[in-house]
């Protein structure tokens, strides 16, 4: 068996005696016979590192890992700079602890806090927290954060991700807030429900962009909608586009969340990617998590502290503005360095190559007959055609290609990012071709 | 410590200055002392209605939270901005640093008076 | 310095191909005409800076790290292999079923194991930490109780010992929070829980959050009682799994009488903590629960093969997808590596060592009440020392930093004060401990000799102590250009 136990079963027993006791079952004397395992857990052996390597690429290799990817949805195959891999396998940042003796901690505070200023120019908001789990649970604790005493609805855009919209719902299921979902109208927010649901106990109003069929929206218009009933305006953006379109603060919003996977973070089944949360100055003190601030020492040396703690469960315990605690830091650390290694031009470029494919494909799947319904979109949309999903998907399938996400019957949304060359769209199509 | 003996004081360390049916709130010096470096408070709005022996407050020092109790009962006619943005200000001079003032009092918890208030502070420190 | 100071105008690095198809401009109501400020710098730039990062900061890896209740094991480098395996990384969450057999195996062997460790029935690996499995538990219990018609269980009973995100994932599970006070032994008071459950308000509990271990390092003796009493009155125990580390393959939650627990991979199961995350909170359940679980379990079908399916009466979805599946690939690993034997021997020596410690150390330090034997932590009370001395719990945290030993958790639990929680876990050697021991003894002599040191401390770190109340105070959360 393996064992990560570094002294023998000698030093464990001179241990043992020295701690003054005379065997491990006095050791565990607290734990009362009537509780205590009688038998060996029902578990195989251990194993060598090399079994245990060979059988988990065993495992590995029973999925289909495909050579190119039209499928978003929530998850998008990004390139990933080679510098990301590498600092994440630096043991010190990957093996260190949530940053409370500070004096110790510099390098991961730092991290956090160029996090924070990245999250901030992205999103052209104020101060953002230093990350949350994924996408969804960032909607669910802003849609939180937005409540009021007398103001307990929480009002969002059927044209945001499933997923997003479940996981809200179960974070009202649990405060009690009122959750009210309003229509998409082709692909897009239908404004006149929109207007309907708002009232004077609406707290906030939630939506995508874009949204979850890849459709651009009229944000600036929702956003004052929602501000004309006092409701705080919640952007979930998808932080690639930020290179492209514009910023969450340009078109109002209060609080900017989403899922920063795009952003240096490998597909991986679905996690870990991490929630990214940032808000106006005026909410600060109502984001969740940790939140890193500069300062300086007894010398006037500059360093950086976890800051405005009394917000957080540990000190404020049940009137806390959230339970989180552990968040994805080191997930915060990748998106830091992909945004250093990107920069500004790079996350442009990045951005424009991976709408200008989703484009060129929509008009090659256009001229196939199928109808983009989709129209001002940034690098999904959505397909309609008589033809079975089924049939086209498992034709790409066939050639180790994932093809978009089946909606139902006749719908598929698709996605591109600067990862589909051309030659691979016209391969696709082709294929599609074939079976249309 | 100051006890000043132009105010009146409560258990739970409240400063109140009764003017007619209007008060004016704030923690004591030996609050101050006690919670530490204070570095934000949560106040309620104008307007909203304080009830006696309830919490209409909080501060916040670094690693701690400390509910404040309301003195009266009435309605909050005015807050002290300047301490959202200058917390300081409560532990430089905490009689100065009123918290809200509050009209229309209709009831007030038993005060002490700043004799009363020194005595009571000595007695729980032993 | 940060990569933003270092930025330089024109600097960057060369990652993208140029564009092969016609390029899209975005309508200019949706164009983003200023450029987000992101940093200019060239990846010899970027290497060091993140180089540097790593010099000033301290992991288990580098180190001794007796975090009390984080559970600081070392973190084992083929977990990493085995998580960055393509077949794991580059599968698409919605990707066919029959395309991600191994992901769902993953999942499968997963949930077998923690079922088999902690006598639970089900396991979902939805929640990715331990406050989210705090609050996917809790949301269980709730559903459990509406569908019972039990609309007026909303009150959820929690030891002062408790970790602050018990009381906090209650409210957000719209539940209230009865505190109990702990009795002189450290453990839950039998006697006040069975008052209140028994009087009028046992009617409106929904049941009892619990460390067992507690945060004292203390295995509560009556723990089926406690539980006992709890379903008397028609409430259900949670397990807190934040201890887990102390009773592997000696005593499991499920037999304790406990409904549902949430167990913290990247505490008891070696995965590393990154800084703050991620983790993985996966929350296993008793049989009577597991239909309300959240989002979608792995079961195997008639045909042989794995899928994913909603539990019938499934409270929801409690992030996107299911869960940190990378830390779950590390966990596995582990399990498989310890297996049987191996899992109940790390318990073992979490306890041996804390034992040892605690042994080594009581001649000086003061035990929090006053325990012979501790679990797999064990709690300092440093009252009489800062009475005697001036120096706190946080001095001696302070001076441990320039011995290059991460200090243990201070001022918690919160009734003990002047707290210094030592967790020293299975991985640690005899000589690590012995040298710890000995830094622990020689701070103590200083506090009597040369307090005034120890108020300097630390003095060898890249910062000294920092104003944390500038900080907060007058808040700069980001950087920006002077």
């Amino acid at each position: 068996m393996g064992t990560y136990v570094p002294d023998t079963r000698e030093e464990q027993l001179e241990l043992l005696k020295e701690a003054g006791l005379s065997s491990m079952d006095e050791m565990f004397s607290m734990v009362p016979d009537n509780v205590r395992l009688k038998e060996k857990l029902n578990l195989p052996d251990g194993m060598s590192e090399m079994e245990v390597l060979k059988e988990m690429e065993k495992t590995a290799s029973k999925n289909t890992a495909f050579r190119s990817i039209f499928r978003g949805a929530g998850a998008y195959n990004h390139y990933i700079p080679s510098m990301v891999e590498s600092v994440l396998s630096k043991e010190t940042l990957q093996t260190a602890y949530t940053p409370y003796q500070a004096e110790i901690s510099q390098g991961v505070l730092q991290s956090i806090f160029e996090y924070q200023t990245g999250i901030c120019e992205l999103t052209g908001m104020d101060v953002s927290n230093a990350s949350v789990y994924d996408g969804a649970t960032a909607a669910g604790e802003a849609v939180a954060m937005c409540r009021e005493r007398k103001k307990n609805k929480a009002v969002v855009s059927e044209a945001v991700d499933p997923g997003v919209i479940e996981t809200v719902r179960t974070y009202c299921y649990g405060n009690e807030m009122e959750l009210v979902t309003v229509p998409a109208k082709d692909c897009r927010t239908d404004m006149d429900a929109l207007k309907e649901a708002l009232d004077d106990s609406t707290a906030c109003v939630l939506i995508q962009h874009p949204n979850y069929y890849g459709n651009l929206e009229d944000a600036a218009k929702i956003g004052e909608a929602a501000h004309d009933v006092k409701a705080k305006f919640i952007m979930s953006v998808n932080p690639f586009s930020l290179g492209l379109i514009k910023s969450p603060a340009e078109y109002g919003a209060d609080v900017a969340i989403g899922d920063g996977q795009p952003l240096g973070l490998p597909l991986a089944f679905g996690g870990p990617y991490l929630g990214f949360m940032a808000s106006t100055d005026a909410m600060k003190r109502k984001l969740p998590g940790r939140i890193v601030g500069q300062t300086v020492d007894g010398e006037g040396k500059k360093g950086y502290v976890l800051t405005l703690q009394a917000r957080e469960q540990h000190i404020r315990r049940e009137k806390a503005s959230s339970n989180i605690c552990s968040n994805q830091a080191l997930c915060a650390l990748a998106v830091g360095v992909y945004l250093s290694s990107m920069g500004s031009e790079g996350l442009k470029q990045a951005a424009s190559l991976s709408a200008s494919k989703a484009h060129y494909m929509a008009g090659e799947l256009s001229g196939l007959g199928f109808k983009v319904i989709s129209d001002d979109f940034f690098n999904e949309f959505v397909t309609e055609s008589d033809k079975d999903t089924a049939v086209i998907l498992e034709a790409l399938e066939e050639k180790g290609i994932l093809g978009g996400l089946p909606l139902d019957k006749n719908r598929i949304l698709w996605c591109c990012t600067e990862m589909n060359s051309k030659e691979d769209i016209d391969e696709a199509i082709e294929i599609i071709k074939e079976v249309c | 410590m100051e006890f000043r003996t132009d105010l009146s004081y409560t258990k739970t360390h409240e400063w109140v200055l009764l003017e007619g049916d209007t008060a004016t709130i704030g923690i004591t010096d030996y609050a101050q002392d006690a919670l530490g470096d204070i570095v934000f408070i949560n106040l309620p709005e104008e307007g909203d209605q304080v009830e006696m022996d309830t919490v209409f407050a909080d501060v916040e020092s670094v690693k701690a939270v400390s509910d404040i109790y309301s003195p009266v009962t009435g309605t909050v006619c005015e807050i002290n901005e300047e301490l959202m943005d200058s917390p300081e200000k409560i532990n430089e001079s905490a009689y100065d640093a009123w918290f809200i003032k509050v009209e229309g009092v209709t009831e007030h918890s038993d005060f002490m008076t700043a004799e009363e208030y020194e005595a009571f502070v000595e007695s729980e420190q032993e | 310095m940060l990569i933003y100071e270092k930025s330089r105008k024109g600097r960057g690095c060369q990652l993208l191909p140029k564009c092969d198809v016609e390029e899209y401009t975005p309508d200019k109501a949706h164009l983003r005409e200023e450029a987000p400020k992101l940093p200019q710098v060239s990846e010899v730039d970027i290497s060091r800076h993140y180089s540097e990062l790593s010099r000033k900061a301290h992991g288990v890896n580098d180190g001794f790290y007796p975090l009390g209740s984080c559970t600081m094991k070392y973190n084992p480098r083929v977990n990493e292999k085995t998580a960055a395996l393509a077949g794991f990384t580059a599968i698409h969450p919605l990707q066919p079923e029959h395309t991600v057999q191994g992901c769902l195996q993953v999942l499968e062997e997963g949930e077998k194991a923690l079922n088999e460790i902690t006598g639970m029935d089900a396991f979902t690996f939805q929640p990715a930490a331990g406050a989210h499995g705090e609050f996917t538990g809790l949301l269980l219990i709730k559903a459990y109780h509406l569908a019972n018609g039990d609309t007026q269980r909303t009150k959820i009973i929690v030891p002062d010992s408790a970790h602050g995100t018990n009381p906090a994932s209650a409210v957000m599970a719209g539940m209230s929070v009865i505190n109990v006070d702990s009795d002189q032994s450290g453990c839950v008071d039998v006697d006040k829980l069975r008052q209140l459950c028994e009087s009028e308000e046992g009617k409106e509990i929904a049941g009892l959050m619990l460390t067992n271990p507690n945060t004292a390092g203390l295995f509560d003796p009556n723990i089926l009682e406690i539980t006992d009493i709890i379903h008397s009155c028609g409430g259900q125990v949670y397990y807190d799994g934040a201890n887990l580390n102390a009773i592997m393959g000696i005593a499991r939650p499920g037999d304790m009488g406990f409904d549902c627990v949430h167990l913290n991979l990247h505490k008891t199961f070696s995965t590393p903590h990154g800084g703050g995350g991620p983790g993985a909170g996966p929350v296993g359940c008793k049989e009577h629960l597991a239909g309300f679980l959240p989002g979608k379990v792995v079961r195997k079908g008639e045909d042989g093969a794995l899928h994913l399916v909603k539990p019938e009466k499934s409270l929801g979805e409690m992030k996107n997808f299911y869960g940190n599946f990378l830390v779950v690939v590390k966990a596995l690993t582990y399990i498989k590596t310890l297996g049987a034997e191996g899992i109940r021997n790390a318990s073992e020596n979490a306890v041996l060592n804390a034992n040892y410690m605690m042994a080594k150390l009581r001649d000086k330090y003061d035990i929090a009440f006053d325990t012979k034997i501790c679990m797999h932590e064990f709690v300092m009370d440093l009252s009489r020392l800062l009475k005697e001395t001036g120096v706190s719990a946080m001095d001696i945290a302070k001076g441990l930093l320039d011995h290059g030993i991460h200090p243990p958790t201070m001022y918690f639990p919160l009734t003990v004060h002047e707290a210094l929680m030592v967790e020293p876990t299975e991985t640690e050697s005899r000589e690590t401990l012995d040298w710890a021991i000995d830094v622990f003894l020689s701070l103590y002599e200083k506090a009597y000799s040369d307090p005034e040191a120890l108020h300097r401390a630390p003095e060898t770190t890249p910062v000294g102590r920092l104003d944390e109340v500038g900080a907060a105070r007058h808040p700069v959360l980001r950087f920006t250009e002077e």
